[in-house]
């Protein structure tokens, strides 16, 4: 967080492993929550407001991801896959059932937890590529799925609308509306990462990952583990999912591409793999980096283009630079933004004396 | 026209088509053959492949003879270079790197088009006529027929390279334990760079015969998706896997898709060999040929 911590002196495991690593650490907590929670939706337009949301949503997604691939240590290249499992069910069922959405929310993320499992058995005989591998298929089997079976995509443009979700009498229909509802999910889900991190469980995928026959050996029950890591983070995922179509007002099979999940797992790479500080990071940067590229295009884009392939190259541009990102943080700083920003932040420790 | 025929049909398309899939497979197995390291950019190769060789045609003029070299010529650069600049500083680090650096490297190889000379469908003539040769109840186009021959080549020539020559069995040793090999005087870098050139070499003449058939474009890359099911059924090492998956592949498909297709609607070619790759990974993960991996702590 931003507070400086010096003169750090922890005893107790207990200590070490708390939520709040230091009393200061609640002041940060405090102000970053006013912040986001009264300051900005107070004074920032509406259409920025839409670009915190988007961040939002990916924020979630990248936890999840960053719960399997970043502290489990298996691979997956699935993941948009099981936000759309979630989104479907979700809209499916406030179509059909006209149920709430604190029902299909919850419906959703258990579905994409099923599904997520299931696609996560091969991981008990086989990982590494050919998990990674596997999980492709999977996506590719799911949207294939969800594509043909009328039942499940509403007919002919495999999309559903859905309904503005609700609040007591009250419906969310802006932009600030759905701000706060996302925000008490991004929330809830950062809070949920960090807790499950200091828990048995955490600690259980974090010994499968760092070696898995290590792990068995010390008594850990991989079969449980790995299947229970696809299983919450495809719930998170399936969240995700069930979020981004209640955000825009449409469940579309187009939205859950192979390129989403590609983005996902850019997003913790960037931000640094097996941190929940850095999956925020990485949401933020790869969710902003294509509207930065269409502003900086409009405003320079003309000094080398014609208008009218500046329009062409906008998404070519934004492959390009989202690919070299990618090479470029494996290269240079495997750990991504997360270990910058602690560089930056050690550095300042014992600012201004030398050491 | 009857039952039997039609399943024929099917069937020597199938062959025809899976033995073109084992030319892609190739490079890939090439790569994890010798470096250990996967390529899921393999798609992409083609695609640039077939964009220098479409790009020299088309727009340069330049004859066919000088153009197929230069494509060959510049893919091996390629595959020298991006070994030297990206993946050998990637060795020994966890999978998922390897797996995303070439993701990223896929992406922004397809970024490319629009910033060169490409942007729309180019043809890639080939002097191949058209006129598929009927034999009775067969009908073969000629490029897939050529394409078969150039993959059958190929793959007899690697099998005798790894199992013959002096830099096959280097190579070959590299990819069994990379420390003993550098111990007896193998200069282990050499030969991870020589893997990533063959792989070009594979790509270039990859991107010639699909890109004659499919037209050279964005959508060329999407060739790529195919090699997963091939390589995962072959095993991901072995090059009698690659042809064995391959024609697998290329028979399941066009059988699902004909018997198949009428039913759900179209998308069954795509559909098919990956439930046939999951399958094979839940029996058998090694794949056909390939290597049993032991683990020990």
């Amino acid at each position: 967080m931003i507070h400086r911590e010096c003169g750090v002196l922890k005893t107790t495991y207990e200590a070490d492993m708390a939520l709040y690593p230091l009393p200061i650490a609640r002041w940060t907590v405090g102000v970053l929550a006013v912040l986001f929670f009264l300051v900005v939706p107070m004074t920032v337009h509406e259409y920025y407001l839409s670009l915190a949301n988007l961040v939002w949503i990916a924020i979630i997604g990248a936890l999840g991801l960053n719960i399997l691939v970043g502290y489990t240590g298996q691979v997956s290249i699935g993941h948009g896959a099981f936000m759309s499992v979630g989104a479907y069910t979700a809209a499916n069922l406030a179509t059909r059932l006209g149920s709430p959405w604190p029902v299909n929310l919850l419906a959703g993320g258990l579905m994409a937890a099923l599904v997520g499992a299931v696609v996560g058995i091969p991981s008990l005989r086989i990982k590494g590529l050919y998990l990674a591998i596997a999980t492709l298929a999977g996506q590719l089997i799911i949207e294939w799925t969800i594509n043909h079976v009328t039942f499940i995509s509403g007919g002919v443009q495999a999309s559903i609308e859905v309904a503005r979700p609700r609040v007591g009498p009250m419906v969310l229909s802006t932009q600030r509306d759905m701000y706060y509802f996302l925000l008490v999910f991004v929330g809830l889900a950062i809070v949920g990462t960090l807790n499950l991190m200091r828990s048995r469980i955490g600690r259980a995928f974090i010994a499968i990952r760092d070696h898995d026959i290590a792990a068995e050996l010390i008594g850990i029950n991989i079969f449980r583990y790995k299947l229970l890591a696809f299983a919450i983070s495809s719930f998170y995922a399936g969240v995700t999912g069930v979020l981004y179509t209640y955000f825009l007002g449409i469940a579309n099979y187009e939205q859950f591409q192979i390129t989403v999940s590609i983005d996902y797992l850019a997003m913790i790479i960037i931000g640094g793999l097996g941190s929940v500080l850095g999956s925020i990071f990485g949401a933020i940067f790869v969710t902003l980096l294509p509207i930065g590229i269409r502003y900086a295009m409009e405003a320079f884009g003309g000094v080398f283009f014609s208008p009218q392939t500046v329009l062409n190259l906008i998404p070519n541009l934004r492959l390009m630079l989202f690919g070299a990102l990618i090479i470029l943080f494996l290269v240079v700083e495997p750990d991504g933004l997360n270990r910058l920003w602690r560089n930056i932040r050690n550095y300042f420790r014992v600012w201004p004396f030398a050491y | 026209m009857l039952e039997w025929q039609f399943t024929l049909l099917l069937l020597s398309n199938g062959v025809l088509i899976g033995l073109m899939y084992a030319l892609i497979a190739l490079g890939f197995v090439l790569v994890y053959k010798a470096t250990d390291a996967v390529n899921f950019a393999q798609g992409e190769f083609v695609m640039i492949a077939g964009f220098v060789v479409a790009g020299c045609l088309g727009v340069w003029g330049v004859p066919l003879w000088l153009a197929v070299p230069l494509a060959l010529g510049s893919m091996v650069a390629f595959g020298f270079v991006l070994e030297r600049v990206m993946l050998r500083k990637l060795i020994g680090r966890p999978v998922i790197a390897v797996v995303m650096a070439t993701i990223g490297l896929a992406s922004i190889l397809r970024g490319i088009g629009p910033f060169t000379i490409f942007s729309g469908t180019k043809p890639l003539p080939l002097p191949v006529s058209d006129e598929p040769f009927v034999l009775g109840p067969l009908f073969i186009p000629p490029i897939q027929l050529t394409g078969g021959l150039i993959s059958l080549a190929f793959l007899a020539g690697f099998s005798w390279f790894f199992l013959k020559s002096r830099n096959g069995v280097a190579m070959r040793a590299v990819a069994d334990n990379q420390q003993v090999a550098m111990a007896m005087g193998i200069d282990v870098e050499r030969y991870f760079g020589l893997a990533w050139a063959m792989t070009g070499v594979v790509s270039a003449l990859g991107g010639i015969l699909w890109g004659n058939m499919l037209g050279v474009d964005v959508n060329l890359a999407l060739v790529g998706f195919k090699v997963f099911p091939v390589v995962i059924l072959g095993g991901l090492d072995s090059i009698p896997g690659a042809i064995i998956g391959g024609l697998i592949v290329g028979i399941v498909e066009n059988v699902a898709a004909g018997y198949v297709d009428p039913y759900v609607g179209g998308g069954t070619k795509d559909f098919a060999p990956y439930v046939l790759m999951i399958l094979a990974l839940m029996i058998r993960p090694y794949g056909i040929f390939g290597k049993r991996i032991i683990e020990r702590i």
